[in-house]
């Protein structure tokens, strides 16, 4: 085993009734990283994110967790690992720290052993006062700190997150954000799927993004922002959009799109795009560097996912 | 800290999931003894009372002691079956407890086998209490009822399996009353529960005899008024063997559902 990778999969593959949901992806994950997964519904992040704790046995291809080959080793594996579950699965019977208890004992963990780290995780969550509240009675926010303190109960070496904060308003957003956060400063190694671009981009230093089982891209958010698009995009929308736009000459080298009421221009230099936009009073416009979500969308499309 | 790896862990493990089910209901036991002994014996009074008056006694016996062990085995019967179907379920589906400990080095297999091992306990604990109250009543006949413990673990295990296995194939609540009405209910009428099988033509006897809950109240009957089973080994070898195919074909079945 090397312990400086984390994650070592090759030509993962897995179909469901003939559809193939993930399409033979490569990845490797080193120590430290803190890797976001990024892909519209269907992307076949979660069916990845399933293989990697072993929940779902891939039908083709290789993979490595914490140097345990899955699914063969994956009861190991899990003894290492910290998983935060989209939906929450906390148990409504018990306490804060009940909850913490029972699921320590899972591990194989004593009473001796648990009670100090129960302590020191309700420190971290915030949830020091609620220690003996029922979990009805905590705000949403508070059940996802507690189910992030959860999954740290065996002081996991890889911690994988789906959709940590999906439902969440934004005050408890920045507070997990600022939790997990912390933890990467520790060398805990994190593995989070996410459509929030802000949440990747704020919290990763690697970025994967899939689409219909494929990976598209695999990079540094900023570099994926260098290699994928544009630096400057001009989005303008409001009254009269569409005839201000059937006057314009475009420059070579000036993308555009349209998403709904709003136009999208992307290009190196806009300058000149903007001064045609005086005298359009009912023009609302932004411009700004291109950023992560731009980068999603021109490789994943524009088009609504339901499925 | 216990090493999980290894075969004692393998206990261990099973340990844990029935150690969170007895927390659980100990912090909630008001209702649930309520529900596992208050109703039963409602049906050994209203029905040993009223209908014995008509029936006067049954095979040697009044038909209130007659009565009392059949309600005993259904009651542990019951009470198996409901953990396995409607709280089972709720854990699968809607608590998501399950997913939860498999995200921990618990396997399914680990789970199931812990939740069959709190389902025979609470058979126990439901075979306990109704013990408790028809002794009181004088309705036991001697100490060697006490072996019905044993049997009532057995058969909490037993129709914990089955009612697991009908858990791992629901996709709602409502598939329970197939169940339980084409199943248990017919079962219970058949099983010697509320009347001796010499009352039924020979052909039912016969088919009945491969029922688990007639051998249970073949065992638990002579328990409870001071004799002994015959075919002791029959008795328990049919339980035994429902149980272990049905833990199989519920851990396959659950395999299946949550690891797809």
């Amino acid at each position: 085993m090397s312990p400086s990778v984390i994650v070592n999969a090759t030509h993962l593959a897995k179909s469901y009734n003939g559809k193939m949901v993930v399409k033979d992806i490569n990845l490797s994950i080193k120590k430290g990283e803190c890797c976001g997964i990024l892909g519209p519904n269907g992307a076949g992040k979660t069916t990845t994110m399933r293989m990697l704790v072993g929940h779902t046995k891939a039908d083709k291809g290789m993979l490595e967790v914490l140097g345990f080959s899955i699914p063969d080793r994956a009861r190991e594996m899990r003894s290492k690992v910290g998983v935060v579950p989209q939906i929450d699965n906390l148990d409504p019977d018990f306490s804060v720290s009940e909850n913490l208890y029972s699921y320590g004992r899972y591990f194989g963990y004593s009473r001796k052993v648990l009670e100090p780290r129960i302590q020191k995780l309700l420190d971290f969550a915030s949830l020091q006062d609620k220690a003996d509240s029922r979990i009805q009675s905590l705000s949403g926010g508070m059940k996802r700190r507690l189910t992030l303190a959860r999954s740290l109960i065996n002081e996991p070496d890889l911690l994988i997150l789906d959709e940590p904060t999906t439902g969440l308003d934004p005050q408890a957003r920045q507070l997990i954000w600022q939790q997990l956060r912390q933890l990467q400063k520790e060398g805990l190694t994190i593995i989070i799927s996410t459509h929030y671009m802000e949440e990747a981009e704020r919290l990763c230093d690697r970025i994967i993004v899939m689409d219909k089982g494929d990976i598209l891209a695999d990079n540094r958010p900023e570099s994926l922002i260098d290699e994928q698009i544009e630096p400057h995009v001009l989005e303008v929308h409001g009254e009269g959009v569409h005839e201000w736009h059937s006057t314009l000459k475009l420059e070579a080298g000036i993308r555009y799109e349209q998403v709904g009421e709003t136009r999208f221009y992307y290009g190196l230099e806009l300058k000149e795009l903007i001064e045609t936009l005086d005298g359009w009073g009912g023009l609302r416009y932004l411009y700004r560097p291109a950023n992560l979500e731009d980068v999603f969308l021109k490789l994943t499309g524009r088009d609504l996912r339901d499925d | 800290m216990i090493d999980l790896l290894t075969p004692q862990g393998a206990f261990s493990r099973c340990f844990s999931v029935w150690l969170r089910n007895a927390k659980v209901w100990s912090k909630l036991a008001g209702s649930s003894l309520l529900g596992s002994f208050a109703e039963p014996l409602f049906y050994l009074f209203a029905l040993g009372y009223g209908l014995g008056q008509f029936i006067g006694s049954v095979e040697g016996m009044s038909y209130i002691v007659f009565l009392a062990s059949g309600i005993l085995s259904t009651s542990t019967m019951n009470t198996a079956t409901f953990e396995g179907l409607y709280l089972a379920y709720t854990r699968m589906e809607v608590q998501r407890t399950w997913d939860g400990m498999l995200s921990t080095p618990l396997g399914v297999t680990d789970i199931v086998r812990g939740e069959v091992l709190w389902m025979g306990t609470k058979s126990v604990i439901s075979a306990l209490a109704i013990l408790l109250v028809t002794t009181l009543s004088g309705f036991v006949e001697s100490t060697t009822a006490l072996w019905v413990l044993p049997i009532a673990f057995l058969t909490g295990c037993c129709f914990g399996s089955i009612a697991l296995t009908v858990t791992a194939l629901s996709r709602s609540y409502d598939f329970f009353m197939y169940y339980l009405s084409l199943v248990v209910t017919p079962m219970v009428l058949l099983s010697g529960v509320f009347f001796p099988l010499t009352s039924l033509p020979e052909v039912v006897r016969d088919g009945v005899s491969a029922l688990p809950l007639f051998h249970i109240v073949e065992m638990v009957r002579p328990l409870m008024t001071g004799g002994f089973p015959d075919n002791l080994l029959i008795h328990i070898a049919v339980p035994v063997i429902y149980c272990l195919s049905f833990l199989s074909i519920a851990i396959l079945l659950l395999k299946k559902r949550l690891l797809k």
